[in-house]
């Protein structure tokens, strides 16, 4: 782990390593998490799910569990009032199974009772009579037109290809694999919760609700409940974790309906086996992948074909493929391209977002060929990489041009200068060995190996979309009063908001309004956008007070404004003496500014898959050092080198949190990290057999942040939270490779893929 | 649900037998998960923490160590338990987290019976004496005779398990234990080997590759007559490869969610080979 020295100046602005206002809180255990609200009065809702991945609903008799005592309400697909679908993209997710049920634990009806003890035997008290029926769960099978077809939109959610330069064009060299993803879960430690409060008469709710996105939960709740979205209101929940996983609707809609049909408050809570049924994966992928290369190793044409494995609803898999597909080339320049996608509906669980997109998957196969190139050309990973690497200026295989700034080459070379770690020593701890404390490896049973992966990852939204975000600042009596509904799930927005409001007003005091829908919407806390997008919200809201404080004092001082600029805590006259702490110029005055911050607008593919479809980029490149006991095929991950282009820093301390938490993601979709499907069955909806990375299995991590400011970020800062988990997995893999020799095309790599 | 807090053995015995219904907990970190996910349902529990006598152990004159059923695995890792029963320590040391050795037992570990238990190839190996006992009746069971099946063990229900009993034995003894990260795992197949060296001969144990732990009688008795245990200060790699084939070959192995059948019989014996290889280097 890494330790980031405190910074000795006081204030806690920009550039400072400020601490996390909840810090305390979380560590203490006092913090809010959403599971933890309580009402007066209050009732516990629950959710039936159904136990098969694909069935026909032929009956639902509620009578049984509607009789016992506690019980106040069963609720099934007729009691919603309004649409009976939801979704991100496509609403075509039912918000209780009516017909069909798609995949293993879909929900059937929801029930509100008294006591969690009265909602389980209700729950078991509900007879749902299913005609069982064969699942579709291979996505290759799924897509054909002569398979059954198991929602009315059919099994093909999107296919999309991008056809660039010459399509024909050949190489000296070409080097080719297949290459398969398994399905990751998000595994937030704060389960899914919510608390739903009817106002009285019925005619709307409040949900307080643990969400990465307020406003986009809003409009889907309020459709299916067919009111007014005025009269839902959602107010953020305490969360703990998200990393995509709170995109979708979960509980939400449930919670509202019970809370309207019983007139009271009602608690939802999932447990965590519930919760690897009741949010989507990332997506499990199939990816061809060749490369046609000079024999100098200079890449001429990428030819791919994706097939993302959706589950049974849409989410956000349309979005996830074109992710997916747009980053085929990895953050290497490519003239030519023939790219096929295909986004398919299975009855497996439904896949949508998680932090990565698309790109992880794309990555885990452009690395994995990046290697084979070199060593068909006998380049080092370093060199094939380095002769490919991409510009500010390139063309991309959409058409697109980076414009972001692009330090591809940067990220490789000071990656590379960072020293290697020391040699196992022959006494070191056998904790530290691969296999930790099973002690199952002996010294010279282990072989190190090194592995290389760099990446490229688009920020914010794309294809036309315009995820803006709102923020509000108040500033009054030397406090600023910030207002946005912008998701904290972890990411340190809490902490960087008043940063930026002590830089732009010369404040000390921040003080927060509660997020909640009573202002503009603030996008969601995803695709690595809110300190771009509600920061820039946020210092546009400030400059706009700070411009009215200047007026302000301006008139009463009679001085031109624009002679005034903020200096520490004090308003100054640039080119004068005067000086007023803003504490004192703004004592009994009240300035308040709304500012929305809107990316720059772009557009959708075209048939060929051209188009200016993605706003910005970042980059990072992963080194990683490997131990591998390779007859039992364990891995003991030993450092990552990381070099990651992050605009500016403005926070170290949350910067090398983030680079950290996700080299542990990605090491552990590297190695461990897998929900095991059976024939649409989930094997392991549990921590003792969902594996993530424990200390002993978390690498040292040994980062250099490249701090080349994009123009146009407000801040000057990239997105940081999802590049650091995403060409780690590949470097692991191939570090694991050279360790072993083998050839591994899938991740998670099992310990029998190694060594037998 | 009433929860009885025993003081002594003797009022833990008179409160089973008034409920023999009752289901014992003395870590609760078996038992309170099977709670949690509403596996079972217990109408009467008898904690068994503050039982003094369960939470000591003892080396008795005969040169065997009498160890509570309340000790918890931290108490294993370290000290004179440590230095006399080496086997037992590491697979303490492979137990879950540092909050999990604070609370869990041998007791929990032998009522549970899981073949993935980390403690019970350790008594295999050493062919521990389980004590059970009741408000009437006292007995010793070999834990041969205890492990019945995955998770079943021949305790009546009204008795308590009050500790186990195992040699000190002269000679190596070690464990290890394979799963798919380094820390906080089930086990996917483990290991214990113990030579001794006042017989000349050498015991393993297999967990998690069969419905009970395996007693590798076979590969045991080929190594005595390859090597004589109480003098060799080295061994060939054939004899300890040979020895690793061999244990493998003993192993009932299946396949499920957490490892396939054919890497945990490889497993096995890998780790077979390197116990035995660790036995006569060190
Ligand atoms: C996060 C986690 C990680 C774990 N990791 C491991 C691991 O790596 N290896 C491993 O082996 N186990 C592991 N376990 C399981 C558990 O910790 C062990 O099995 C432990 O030995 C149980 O001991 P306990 O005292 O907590 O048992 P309890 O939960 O108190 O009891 C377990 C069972 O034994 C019965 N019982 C308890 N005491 C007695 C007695 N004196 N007489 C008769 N019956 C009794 C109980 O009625 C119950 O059925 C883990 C558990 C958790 C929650």
């Amino acid at each position: 782990m890494s330790t980031v020295k405190q910074d000795t100046r006081l204030r806690d602005i920009l550039g400072t390593s400020a601490l996390r206002p909840d810090g305390v809180a979380k560590v203490m255990g006092s913090f809010s998490f959403s599971s933890d609200m309580w009402a007066e009065n209050m009732l516990w809702g629950a959710t039936l799910r159904s136990p098969h991945p694909y069935a026909r609903i032929i009956s639902i008799d509620t009578t049984a569990a509607l009789l016992i005592s506690g019980v106040s309400a069963v609720i099934t697909a007729q009691d919603v009032p309004g649409k009976a679908t939801y979704g991100l993209i496509s609403a075509d997710q039912p918000v209780f199974a009516s017909e069909f049920v798609r995949y293993m634990g879909e929900p059937v009806a929801a029930i509100a009772a008294d006591h969690p003890e009265t909602c389980r035997r209700a729950l078991a008290a509900i007879i749902v009579n299913y005609e069982v029926l064969a699942p579709v769960v291979d996505p290759e099978l799924a897509m054909l037109a002569t398979t059954e077809q198991i929602h009315p939109d059919g099994n093909l959610i999107r296919h999309q290809k991008i056809i660039c330069g010459d399509p024909q064009i050949s190489g000296d060299i070409t080097v080719e694999g297949h290459y398969t993803i398994g399905m990751q879960d998000q595994a937030f430690l704060g389960l899914e919760a919510a608390m739903a409060f009817p106002d009285s008469g019925g005619k709307g709710v409040e949900l307080h609700i643990a969400t990465q996105w307020l406003h986009e939960d809003r409009g889907q709740i309020a459709a299916c409940l067919k009111l007014p979205e005025d009269n839902v209101r959602l107010v953020l929940g305490g969360v703990g974790g998200a990393f995509g996983a709170r995109e979708d609707i979960s509980l939400q809609v449930h919670c509202c309906l019970l809370a309207l049909h019983t007139g009271r408050p009602i608690k939802m809570q999932y447990s965590r086996e519930e919760s690897f049924f009741g949010h989507v994966h990332r997506h499990p992928a199939k990816i061809w992948m060749k490369h046609h290369a000079t024999k100098e190793g200079k890449i001429v044409k990428v030819e791919s074909r994706m097939v993302f494995d959706g589950g049974a609803y849409t989410s956000t898999s349309p979005a996830v493929l074109i992710n997916g597909i747009t980053h085929t080339q990895g953050p290497y320049q490519c003239d030519n391209a023939v790219v096929d996608g295909y986004a398919v509906r299975t009855n497996n669980p439904p896949c949508g977002a998680m932090r990565g997109f698309g790109v992880v998957q794309a990555c885990f196969a452009h690395e994995s060929q990046m290697d084979k190139l070199a060593q068909a050309c006998g380049l080092s990973p370093v060199e094939v990489r380095l002769i490919n690497a991409m510009h500010t200026g390139d063309k991309l295989i959409t058409g697109q041009a980076m414009e972001s700034v692009a330090p591809v080459e940067r990220c490789i070379r000071e990656t590379d200068a960072i020293p290697m770690p020391e040699p196992l020593a022959a006494n070191a701890n056998v904790l530290e060995f691969p296999g930790g404390s099973g002690r199952t490896a002996d010294r010279q049973n282990i072989v190190r190996g090194i592995g290389w992966g760099v990446s490229m990852k688009n920020l914010m939204y794309s294809e036309g979309f315009d995820d803006y975000a709102t923020a509000r600042c108040t500033l009054s009596n030397g406090i600023a009063s910030l207002k946005f509904a912008t998701s904290e799930v972890g990411q340190g927005f809490v902490t960087l908001a008043p940063q930026i409001a002590r830089s732009v007003l010369g404040v000390d005091d921040v003080v927060f309004e509660t997020s909640d829908t009573q202002i503009g919407s603030a996008g969601s806390t995803s695709a690595s956008r809110q300190t771009w997008m509600s920061g820039g919200a946020v210092d546009g809201a400030c400059r706009l007070v700070r411009e009215r404080l200047f007026e302000h004092v301006g008139e009463l001082h009679n001085i031109d404004p624009i002679r005034l600029m903020i200096e520490h805590t004090d308003v100054i006259d640039t080119i004068g003496t005067f000086r007023i702490s803003v504490t004192e110029a703004t004592q009994g005055i009240t300035l308040s500014e709304t500012f929305e911050h809107h990316h720059r607008k772009t557009e959708d593919l075209d048939a060929n898959g051209q188009g200016n479809c993605h706003v910005a980029f970042a980059f990072v490149a992963h080194r990683a050092v490997v131990d591998v006991d390779i007859e039992l095929g364990l891995v003991k991950v030993v450092q990552i080198a990381t070099a990651q282009d992050v605009g500016r820093v403005l926070n170290p301390l949350s910067a090398i949190g983030q680079i950290e938490g996700g080299i542990a993601q990605g090491l552990g979709l590297a190695v461990m990290e897998e929900i095991i499907m059976d024939n649409g069955r989930v094997k392991n909806p549990s921590f003792t057999d969902y594996l993530l990375p424990t200390a002993l299995d978390a690498p040292s991590v040994v980062a250099i942040m490249i701090e080349e400011p994009e123009p146009q970020a407000p801040l000057g800062a990239k997105g940081i939270g999802e590049p650091p988990c995403i060409s780690v997995t590949p470097a692991i893999v191939a570090a694991i490779r050279a360790a072993t020799g083998k050839a591994l095309s899938r991740v998670p790599v099992r310990p029998q893929d190694i060594c037998l | 649900m009433t929860v009885a807090v025993p003081l002594s053995l003797i009022e833990a015995f008179d409160e089973l037998a008034r409920t023999p219904d009752a289901r014992l907990i003395q870590g609760g970190t078996d038992l309170m998960v099977e709670i949690n996910f509403n596996h079972v349902k217990p109408v009467d529990v008898i904690a068994l923490r503050r039982i003094k006598e369960l939470r000591t152990w003892q080396v008795n004159s005969n040169n065997t160590i009498t160890i509570g059923s309340g000790v918890p695995y931290q108490e294993m890792e370290v000290g004179q338990l440590k230095e006399l029963l080496p086997a037992l320590a590491e697979a303490a040391r492979t137990v879950g987290s540092p909050q999990i050795r604070a609370a869990g037992t041998l007791g929990g570990n032998l009522g549970t019976c899981s073949p993935a238990g980390d403690g019970l190839p350790v008594l295999f190996a050493l062919d521990a004496i389980v004590h059970l006992q009741s408000l009437k009746s006292s007995r010793d069971l070999s834990i041969h005779e205890f492990m019945l099946g995955v998770k079943r063990n021949a305790r009546h229900t009204n008795e308590i398990i009050t500790g186990v009993t195992v040699p000190v034995l002269d000679g190596w003894q070690g464990y290890a234990k394979v799963g798919v990260r380094n820390a906080m795992v089930i086990s996917v197949a483990s290991a214990c080997l113990a030579v001794d060296k006042k017989n000349n001969s050498v015991r393993i144990a297999l967990g998690a590759v069969g419905p009970t732990i395996i007693r590798c009688r076979d590969a045991e008795s080929w190594l005595v007559q390859q090597l004589d245990l109480t003098s060799a200060t080295s061994i060939d790699t054939t004899i300890a490869q040979e020895f690793g084939r061999r244990v493998a070959l003993e192993s009932k192995p299946i396949d499920d969610h957490r490892s396939t059948a054919e890497y945990r019989r490889h497993a096995v014996g890998v780790l077979a080979q390197r116990l035995i290889t660790r036995a006569y280097t060190s």
